[in-house]
């Protein structure tokens, strides 16, 4: 297809760098939140990247041995093993005198908050050199929908069906991770890829375990339309739901977007199919709680460093 | 960036052919998941003001650029819409695909 010769021509600026280190052809479900965090962190990670992927729904993206839609070394590991697996990667790497690659541990929510939370936690204790990235889509979305511990309060899931209905609130792993006084972690989120991507290049060049925690939409699981994932994101750090922020040495807090009229979070949940049944009482609750962990997290920012 | 090229998909005879080490033998690009579509994004691009946002929204990577213009690569679109909907000059309109 080529342009018109009535269109004047212009050099088009680019506010990512253009190499792919992720291709077509790939598993996902149309409008996945989870492939556009890869392909940005990729985007600041480079080629010299190895990731290990336990059992999440990047496993399934990836696409079926021999293939590989990623063009970087991919190690698919145990549920409950992302973060020590990368740990021994990068020691194995270190001992055969490789110290540029970087080692990325790359999970989902549940292999983050629920089952891979031990091996996590050992990894951010002994200050093994990886970067952690957990996409987080707040359920096992690869087995069918069930509730994980970051899924959120009021949420639908199979397991918490509409008349028992999600009734805890999500685990704040943030203030777990900052708890270990970790070199470097952040939140991001894939509406914000010019964020996101300076975010990675960041915990690129430093040394330690970082901790990055991403928030990807995920149309099938939340139903919600597939052209609503950047409208999602976007909504959910102007209702302040996923504030985004940076923790360093687990006592500087620094909030990177500060909404200035904050939106009410009933526009975040009335475009999600799994919040429906929601009546007016539990959505007051959740913007109580919300404000609530806003306010919290500004007081960490204007105490800090602590 | 660049229009990718299918790759061949490999055939394995036996269990003998398959490598030993787990290791990936090539991308995933024979898997036309444009197949999947049921609206198609087409670009007018007498409106188009070259920002890149579908490019970087496209979570397909199926939107690669040539001569400084944004090209939906048909072969592995999705169809999932979000170029249509990020487009800051609405040039881009899903069109109901002929079956």
């Amino acid at each position: 297809m080529k342009a018109d010769k009535e269109i004047k021509k212009k050099r088009m600026r680019l506010s990512l760098p253009p190499e792919e280190y992720m291709h077509s052809g790939h598993l996902a479900c149309q409008g996945c939140g989870a492939t556009l965090a890869m392909r940005y962190a990729l985007k600041a990670l480079g080629p010299r990247t190895a990731l290990s992927i336990p059992a999440c729904c990047w496993s399934v993206i990836d696409g079926p041995f021999p293939y590989s839609s990623l063009s970087i070394p991919i190690f698919h590991c145990a549920f409950e093993t992302a973060a020590v697996s990368a740990a021994g990667l990068k020691a194995g790497l270190e001992m055969v005198g490789d110290k540029e690659t970087t080692v990325v541990a790359w999970a989902g929510d549940g292999g983050t908050f629920d089952i891979g939370i031990q091996a996590l936690s050992g990894v951010a204790e002994r200050n093994d050199n990886i970067i952690y990235v957990c996409y987080d889509n707040e359920a096992y979305m690869n087995t069918g929908i069930q509730r994980s511990s970051a899924t959120p309060y009021g949420a639908w899931t199979t397991t918490t069906p509409v008349k028992h209905y999600k009734n805890r609130p999500k685990k704040d792993i943030d203030a777990i991770m900052a708890a270990h006084r970790i070199p470097y972690l952040a939140t991001a989120n894939i509406s914000y890829p010019e964020d996101l991507y300076r975010k990675v290049r960041k915990a690129k060049d430093i040394k330690g375990t970082r901790f990055i925690h991403i928030y990807t939409p995920c149309p099938t699981g939340w139903k919600t339309r597939p052209e609503d994932t950047i409208k999602l994101g976007k909504l959910a750090v102007q209702t302040c739901i996923f504030p985004l922020y940076e923790v360093e040495d687990g006592s500087t807090w620094k909030i990177n977007i500060k909404p200035r009229d904050k939106k009410p979070v009933k526009d975040y949940l009335r475009l999600q199919g799994r919040f429906r049944h929601l009546n007016e009482e539990a959505i007051s609750f959740i913007q109580e709680e919300v404000d609530k962990k806003w306010a919290r997290l500004l007081k960490y920012e204007e105490v800090s460093p602590l | 960036m660049k229009k990718q090229e299918p790759t061949p998909k490999i055939d394995f005879k036996s269990e003998k052919d398959m490598p030993l080490a787990p290791y990936s033998l090539g991308l995933m690009l024979h898997n036309f998941t444009g197949a999947w579509r049921n609206i198609r994004p087409e670009i007018n691009l007498k409106e188009c003001i070259q920002c890149g946002i579908c490019w970087k929204f496209c979570p397909d990577t199926a939107i690669y650029i040539e001569n400084e213009y944004p090209v939906i690569d048909y072969t592995y679109c999705k169809g999932c819409g979000l170029c249509a909907e990020e487009c800051p000059t609405k040039c881009i309109t899903m069109v109901e695909e002929e079956k």
